[in-house]
């Protein structure tokens, strides 16, 4: 009895406490829309107030609610707001970028207008892949993960829906931001000072969150994916504090001018900029891995001690590699020699961790073929290893000499982006959506199938025209003729990569065709449409709780 | 030993403190020194602060996102030089809030394009690029030249700016707002002046248009400053490099 009231208090309590935050956010988004001369602050101010009071009012219609309504166990409405968002917003990010890629190749559909240009979209494209999709699918695969490996509740009342939809205001005001020319011009920190404040707020709020959960588990230790979650949610924090310190010309206004500058400041994004990469897109989405492929193959991890000694080693080491960006530069060559030389030694805990993930599947590699999610999954895997292997590789001196500057970049940024980032997000939301929405599996696994074939052709198609086009413009712009002049004039580079462009914009439109077939899948799934194929799909498709009954059926 | 991690899987607290010390240690050893060692923070002659007409430049220069395919950094290689003239100085973005080296050269490097081409040849080829590169691919910015300069913050952002380390006098920020005119406009007395505190300040009628000062004027005035402070007939890179 004493510990009902007990929860009743500090539900009340929590109830309190959130909407007297909103209202916070309603006065002082509102007092920017009046009072800031600066009409992207006042339109932000707006989004920020008009947020507040829909959370405000959201949190005081549920307290009408019945209070004896029972709740599930654990605490999925967020992770599902994170995960149809993961959706939206990889559709959104996947079709910016393909309509750069074009424009690439034909620069009239730049259409010479501010909000079109070449110049606005692109940072509109890596915010919208890298922290609209890839954030929302970390946002609703971390707390997933969390709950179910320690068999907890997500820690806090509110706070779980304040990081889901804090978040993806911060992502709203950003992505508006660059389209009406607000940026730092720092590279995926592109976001200004007061975006960059509210997204402090709001990964605080992530951090207590899944800390918290940690602290009440019933587990006694703290799964390995979780290690992964953790070490992604602190390490971004501190990168992105230190990296956007700036100085605002006015509270009312979007402009700053960063603290640092020159050689510090490049040294200083780009230890951010690798770790955006070796946090954000890797220990994150490896968290993912330690979790979705074990789960989906039904198989343990294959090694436990190579998971601590993956973990450790490519925490440490990542951090270092952020000077690879800068050879050749200003910056000093002792600093860059430890980025390549810690660049190098990243292959082992990479590839690692790629052997740990790939003979988790030991005895059960016969589900490559049966189950086109594992496939996924294991694909992810694999191309997870190839720009691994690659990244070392350009990270050397000599080879980055040619590389840098050049497409072989982008090829490389997309095979770890397209190819880990974006096949290990899918396979985890084919997991999750039957999963979160009690199903008794996928609406299809014949698109899944269709999906995977279609990303898989559209990423190949992408790397190549790249690794051509990137060698290609690399060794012109050093070619010399017989008398020792520079052979090619800089348009002359530009001129040749006209097929490559054209190519690479049409593997980005496979991509995105195989996205919006997933986008469909999904959507019948969570609607409640009877799988088509129900017989082909593994046990493991459908939501837990209807295993069982599943099983005694067959 | 690996028996021993398990102290780390049962207590949150352990695990995140020692994930913070591992994560802290690479960017303590390559970023700290930077702010002290002589190679990167000496001072070389001729570089000053940004005159309010380059600088409203170059916050449009970031605004439209030329860094995203234009790169500010010759590096150290025979045929960079070559191409496009002396290796980058740290010195030369000294006054870089941020700083603007680039990671990708769709379009060619701009660190010393100061100089390189006319007025009137980066009026038409900012208005369409085509019209002078017809192989070129580069997004037409023919509003630039539409849209008077806003100068409501002019003293504010010189304010700012040497807030964060930019020497900027108080002879400059109080005239921030007519310097920003007075560059554009070749026949006015306050032209002499925005030379006279900032050297080399090149002063003309970016734009075409002589009674209007427009965000092109300020492009055009950024552009035509890169890389032309520093005087690399007399640079020595062994010697006391002119501090």
């Amino acid at each position: 009895m004493a510990a009902n009231e007990n929860r009743e208090e500090l539900s009340a309590f929590s109830d309190a406490l959130a909407v007297l935050g909103a209202g916070l956010g309603a006065v002082l988004g509102l007092y920017l829309t009046v009072y800031s001369n600066d009409p992207v602050m006042k339109f932000h101010g707006a989004l920020l107030g008009g947020t507040s009071i829909l959370g405000a009012l959201y949190v005081l219609s549920s307290l009408t609610g019945k209070p004896g309504e029972p709740r599930d166990f654990y605490h999925d409405g967020p992770i599902k707001f994170a995960a149809i968002a993961a959706v939206f917003w990889g559709i959104a990010g996947f079709i910016v970028g393909d309509i750069i890629a074009w424009q690439m190749a034909f620069p009239w559909l730049n259409f010479d207008l501010p909000w079109t240009s070449f110049g606005r979209l692109r940072p509109l494209h890596t915010s919208a892949v890298i922290f609209a999709f890839g954030g929302n699918a970390l946002l609703a695969t971390s707390f997933y993960v969390v709950q179910r490996t320690t068999k907890a509740r997500l820690f806090g009342r509110w706070s779980p829906w304040f990081v889901v939809v804090g978040y993806n205001l911060f992502i709203v005001i950003a992505g508006t931001g660059y389209i009406l020319g607000v940026t730092q011009s720092k590279e995926y920190a592109e976001p200004e000072w007061y975006a960059d404040l509210w997204l402090t707020v709001v990964w605080v709020a992530y951090l207590v969150v899944f800390a918290g959960t940690l602290m009440k588990r019933k587990e006694p230790h703290i799964y390995v994916a979780n290690w992964f979650y953790l070490a992604f949610i602190l390490t971004i924090a501190m990168l992105h504090i230190v990296n956007n310190l700036t100085l605002p010309v006015s509270f009312t206004g979007t402009k700053s001018y960063i603290l640092f500058s020159g050689v510090q400041d490049a040294m200083t994004q780009w230890w951010y900029g690798h770790n955006a990469v070796g946090f954000f897109l890797t220990a994150g989405f490896l968290g993912m891995m330690y979790y979705f492929i074990p789960k989906r193959a039904e198989r343990p991890v294959y090694s436990y001690r190579l998971s601590i000694v993956h973990f450790w080693s490519l925490i440490f080491l990542y951090i270092w590699a952020g000077p690879h960006h800068l050879h050749y530069t200003a910056l000093p060559d002792w600093a860059q020699t430890l980025g390549a030389t810690f660049s190098i030694m990243l292959w082992m805990p990479s590839w690692g961790g790629m052997i740990n993930g790939l003979m988790t599947l030991s005895g059960a590699w016969d589900k490559l073929r049966t189950d086109p999610v594992i496939r996924m999954l294991v694909v992810s895997v694999a191309f997870y290893g190839m720009s691994t292997f690659e990244g070392p590789l350009m990270s050397l001196k000599a080879v980055n000499s040619l590389s840098h500057y050049t497409d072989w970049t982008i090829g490389h940024v997309h095979s770890g982006a397209l190819g880990w980032v974006g096949m290990v997000s899918f396979g985890a939301l084919y997991c999750l959506f039957p999963w979160l929405w009690k199903r008794r599996g996928l609406y299809s696994m014949r698109l899944v199938e269709w999906h995977f074939w279609l990303s898989t052709i559209g990423i190949l198609f992408y790397i190549t025209a790249m690794w051509v086009s990137g060698i290609l413009q690399g060794l012109m712009w050093r070619a010399y003729d017989e008398l020792g002049f520079l052979k090619y004039s800089f348009v002359e580079t530009v001129d040749a990569m006209h097929i490559p462009y054209i190519i690479r914009a049409g593997g980005g439109l496979l991509f995105i065709i195989g996205a919006l077939i997933m986008a469909y899948n999904l959507w019948r799934t969570a609607r409640g449409d009877e799988p088509v194929d129900a017989e082909n799909q593994p046990l493991v498709a459908a939501a837990p709780a209807l295993r069982e009954k599943l099983a005694a059926a067959e | 030993m690996l028996s021993k991690h398990g102290v780390f899987e049962r207590h949150t607290w352990l695990l995140s403190i020692g994930v913070l010390i591992v994560v802290a240690i690479g960017g303590l050893v390559e970023i700290v020194p930077l702010f002290y060692l002589k190679s990167t923070i000496e001072k070389v002659e001729g570089m000053r602060p940004y005159t309010p007409l380059e600088l409203v430049g170059r916050d449009i220069y970031i605004r439209e996102g030329c860094y995203v395919c234009h790169s500010q950094m010759i590096r150290s290689l025979r045929d960079e030089v070559e191409r496009y003239g002396h290796y980058s100085l740290a010195a030369e973005s000294m006054y870089d809030h941020p700083f603007q080296w680039g990671s990708k050269r769709t379009g060619p490097d701009l660190a010393r394009v100061g100089g390189k081409y006319s007025n009137d040849w980066h009026l038409a080829h900012m208005t369409d690029p085509r019209s002078v590169v017809p192989e070129s691919i580069m997004p037409g910015y023919p509003w630039l030249s539409q849209r008077r300069l806003d100068a409501s913050e002019m003293a504010e952002k010189l304010k700012t700016l040497a807030a964060v380390g930019v020497p900027y006098t108080e002879e400059m920020i109080a005239n921030a707002a007519s310097d920003l005119e007075a560059q554009a406009s070749p026949e006015s007395d306050g032209a002499d002046a925005v030379v006279t505190r900032y050297p080399k300040a090149v002063i003309g009628n970016f734009d075409g248009k002589p009674d209007e000062l427009t965000e092109l004027d300020a492009m055009i005035a950024y552009l035509q400053m890169l890389g032309t402070l520093v005087d690399f007939t007399k640079f020595d890179a062994a010697g006391p490099n002119l501090r």
